[in-house]
């Protein structure tokens, strides 16, 4: 049902870590979207128009696929009930902020700085993840 | 003038990234979950989107740390703590079982989000309300309660 794709798959994971990179290298910062989003929320945030831009990008980027390559998205529903949806968004919001992180900010980023903390941290989304999708998957939460 | 190339270049990043999420399969909900699933029917491709980001990552951050600043800026701002506290680990935790129950993670879901999935926006909005929670239930409150305790005891002015 999902197909193996190791060559978009690594070639859009090179992309994302020029991405990082342009952030780290120009800005010097760290391109995690949980972070950079999460910051527009908080009041003495001080780069809020950094993060804006930053975060217009993902939105025109997204934009852009749907017309260029609009197989990156599901054509159909991808089977996770609405109910689940928003318990899954609710504990990414929740977990990211607590935890300083997503994917992105400790799985590309941390990694690639052999930060101890962004390796902990991807090895325990990673764990709990697996065991989630299974979990649902026996269940028969997800389809 | 400086700020201008500044914000284009965040701009770019953020389109790059997008490109990059698309292009990988991380847009795709039943891929990720089919990652994550080892036991079922098992698709290893978002190894290969770590793995690809990770490659590029590593040398660029080699090669800039070695020139010691930041093309536009005057230092680095890179997150210095060491600690493995019990919130990195709760709150990585916590991320996993949603990201394994939606098959989202924070950036492909604000890439979708604005291609119009439904699935993705109510994921969005589920996702900052989420944060805001974190947010007002942190450790700033801290003074406030310093506050509160001086109230109560009656003593300072």
């Amino acid at each position: 049902m999902s197909q193996f794709t190791p060559i978009a798959s690594g070639i859009g994971g090179m992309l994302i870590g020029l991405a990082a990179s342009i952030i780290l290298a120009v800005h010097g910062k760290v391109a995690g979207i949980s972070g950079m989003f999460g910051g527009l929320f908080q009041r003495e945030v001080h780069d809020r128009d950094f993060r804006l831009a930053f975060v217009g990008g993902l939105f025109a980027g997204g934009v852009g696929l749907l017309f260029l390559r609009p197989s990156s998205f599901p054509s159909a529903s991808s089977g996770v009930p609405m109910a689940a949806v928003v318990v899954a968004g609710l504990l990414v919001g929740f977990g990211t902020r607590l935890g300083n992180g997503c994917t992105s900010g400790h799985g590309v980023c941390g990694l690639s700085r052999f930060s101890g903390r962004s390796l902990v941290a991807t090895v325990t989304f990673m764990a709990t993840g697996a065991l989630t999708a299974f979990l649902t998957h026996k269940l028969g939460v997800v389809k | 003038m400086n700020k201008q190339r500044e914000l284009g270049f965040a701009f770019v990043a953020g389109v790059v990234f997008a490109a990059g999420l698309g292009l990988s399969g991380m847009t795709l909900p039943t891929k990720v979950i089919a990652f994550l699933d080892v036991t079922g029917d098992w698709d290893p491709s978002l190894a290969f989107v770590m793995g690809g980001a990770i490659a590029v990552h590593l040398v660029v951050t080699r090669l800039i740390q070695k020139r010691g600043r930041p093309l536009l800026a005057e230092i680095f701002h890179l997150p210095k703590r060491s600690e493995i506290d019990g919130k990195l680990v709760a709150g990585a935790a916590i991320f996993g079982v949603g990201w394994g129950l939606g098959g989202y993670c924070p950036g492909p879901a604000l890439v979708s989000a604005a291609a119009g999935r439904t699935e993705a926006i109510v994921f969005v909005v589920a996702m900052t309300i989420g944060m805001l929670v974190q947010h007002a239930t942190a450790s700033p409150s801290k003074p406030t309660r310093f506050e509160d305790e001086a109230i109560g005891k009656g003593s300072t002015p």
